[in-house]
């Protein structure tokens, strides 16, 4: 029971950062049907800019802060820069438009800051929580429930920037049909830019989460970026209530893996979760009209 | 706000290497509608695509008022106050009813959009019941009278409509032709209005063109155009 609660925890606190990377996509694959493979690499550096900042002022929080802005910048001037003149060509152009973003970034970091593994502080503690002598594990510890709520209320904020908010009804009409939306006067192409920029901003949160876990590399966003990409088609891609569930489906499947099963195994398993939702879900579990709304 | 006037003047527009308008000029003057008629291929709906910068002018003017619109974006020229009504589509279906109607608003004053969504709750009572639904729950016919609201939500100075009446309960024909007529009266809006129904356009139309093969054939005043039987048999086809 013990292992069961502390295994469903630690699940719970690795898929909100799977989420977060997930609906980074998503908000990415909304704005313009495009998979950005540069997204973790993109929150990698945003980390390194993160530290940065933490080294020399001796303050995480405005580490934290100089980090979402920065994401939120470089997502904006991405789509600006590289993605929009690919904009109306062949679907392969972004993707390898995107690749080459990643080599990029991942080679300037290891220019700039070296490849030497780098730990990353958290703002609270990672000890685990007991009662009594009942162990709850990482997944309870003060580090865990921050990042829990910081992506939740991420994507609250998300949620009601989209459903409440006039930009929010922009973004929705350019991303479902851009003819439309041009009729009614809406400028595309800004919606877009904002979408890629608040992806960006939702990455480097993400990065900020995760990073005390992996260290601090330029590879070290890699295997997360997987495991959101993963989240996401879970989801269905353009539904990011899907990239949540998928997300949080996949955290703790992960660490049942891992705790009952071997510690080896996750990644495969990951990987063949994949493959059986592309079999038999393509869409993703999320992806109807009915989910769509949000 | 007086009301506008939508200038084309000698326009060569289409798609790919062969223009569909050969030098189309057509004037809709103030407060007026204006039918334009003619049989499928005419390009009547290229005229209206072209007027609202999805199609590419390649030669000509497109003027509001005293604004060039040619060759503008089309997000552009629909800030500029012209608006679209597409034929049969132009309905978002992801989105509900209501915020379909809304995306009309973005181009009004903040203060204007409540009553003016309540204005055309009261107007189009269909789309009042079905507020919350999902646009794509909606008939055809409910679709062209969200697309229709929608426009006239904007608060448009030119309204170009495309088979406004495809798909529609005669009885709702006559609702929406009546509406268009009541805007230009009380509110000055001008109107271009292309429709496959020659007679029912030109009964509430000030004037009309006849399109053939991408150019002008004839304008003139609507009574006129519908009393022209060797016209209207060799193009009109009534």
């Amino acid at each position: 029971m013990q292992e069961f609660v502390e295994f469903t925890l630690g699940g719970v606190s690795d898929g909100v950062i799977y989420a977060a990377i997930g609906l980074s996509l998503v908000l990415i694959w909304r704005a313009t049907r495009v998979l950005n493979y540069a997204q973790g690499g993109l929150a990698m550096f945003t980390s390194y800019i993160a530290l940065i900042v933490i080294n020399a002022t001796g303050n995480y929080w405005l580490g934290f802060i100089v980090a979402l802005a920065a994401g939120l910048i470089i997502g904006g001037v991405v789509e600006r820069v590289v993605i929009r003149p690919a904009a109306g060509k062949p679907h392969l152009n972004t993707v390898i438009v995107t690749i080459g973003l990643l080599i990029l970034v991942e080679g300037l970091a290891g220019i700039i800051y070296g490849s030497k593994n780098r730990s990353f502080p958290t703002p609270y503690s990672i000890v685990g929580a007991k009662i009594g002598s009942f162990d709850l594990g990482a997944g309870s510890s003060p580090s865990a429930i921050f990042t829990a709520i910081s992506v939740l209320v991420a994507a609250g904020l998300l949620a009601v920037l989209f459903q409440y908010t006039s930009v929010g009804l922009r973004m929705r009409a350019s991303a479902f049909s851009g003819t439309v939306a041009q009729l009614m006067g809406v400028r595309v192409g800004r919606m877009t830019t904002v979408g890629w920029a608040l992806a960006g901003l939702i990455g480097a949160l993400a990065g900020m989460l995760v990073t005390p876990q992996t260290f601090l590399y330029p590879n070290s966003m890699d295997s997360i970026f997987v495991l959101g990409f993963t989240a996401a088609v879970i989801g269905g891609l353009d539904s990011p209530v899907g990239a949540i569930v998928g997300g949080l489906i996949l955290g703790v499947l992960l660490n049942y893996v891992t705790g009952y099963v071997g510690s080896n195994l996750p990644e495969l398993a990951g990987l063949a979760l994949l493959i059986l939702v592309l079999m038999f879900r393509p869409s993703g579990l999320f992806a109807s009209t009915a989910t769509r709304q949000v | 706000m007086p009301a506008s006037s939508l200038a084309v003047a000698d326009v060569v527009a289409g798609y790919g290497s062969a223009p569909v308008l050969h030098g189309v000029s057509i004037t809709a003057r103030p407060a007026t509608i204006t039918a334009v008629l003619g049989a499928n291929g005419a390009g009547k709906t290229t005229l209206l695509r072209t007027i609202s910068g999805f199609v590419r002018t390649r030669s000509g003017q497109v003027r509001l008022d005293e604004t060039s619109l040619t060759r503008l974006a089309p997000d552009h020229i629909a800030r500029a106050g012209v608006a679209h009504v597409p034929e049969g589509q132009g309905v978002i279906t992801e989105l509900t009813v209501e915020e379909n109607l809304k995306l009309g608003l973005l181009l009004r004053r903040r203060a204007d959009r409540g009553a003016a969504l309540e204005d055309a709750y009261r107007r189009f009572g269909i789309l009042a019941d079905r507020r919350r639904r999902h646009a794509a729950t909606l008939s055809g016919g409910e679709r062209q009278i969200l697309v229709i609201a929608r426009a006239l939500l904007s608060a448009p100075r030119v309204l170009l409509l495309d088979e406004p009446s495809l798909g529609l309960a005669p009885k709702v024909v006559v609702q929406v032709m009546d509406l268009v007529r009541q805007l230009r009266d009380d509110s000055g809006l001008t109107v271009l209005l292309v429709e496959q129904n020659a007679r029912s356009a030109l009964s509430i139309a000030d004037q009309g063109v006849v399109l053939n093969l991408g150019k002008v054939v004839a304008t003139a005043p609507a009574g006129e155009l519908a009393a022209d039987v060797a016209l209207r048999r060799h193009y009109l086809g009534f």
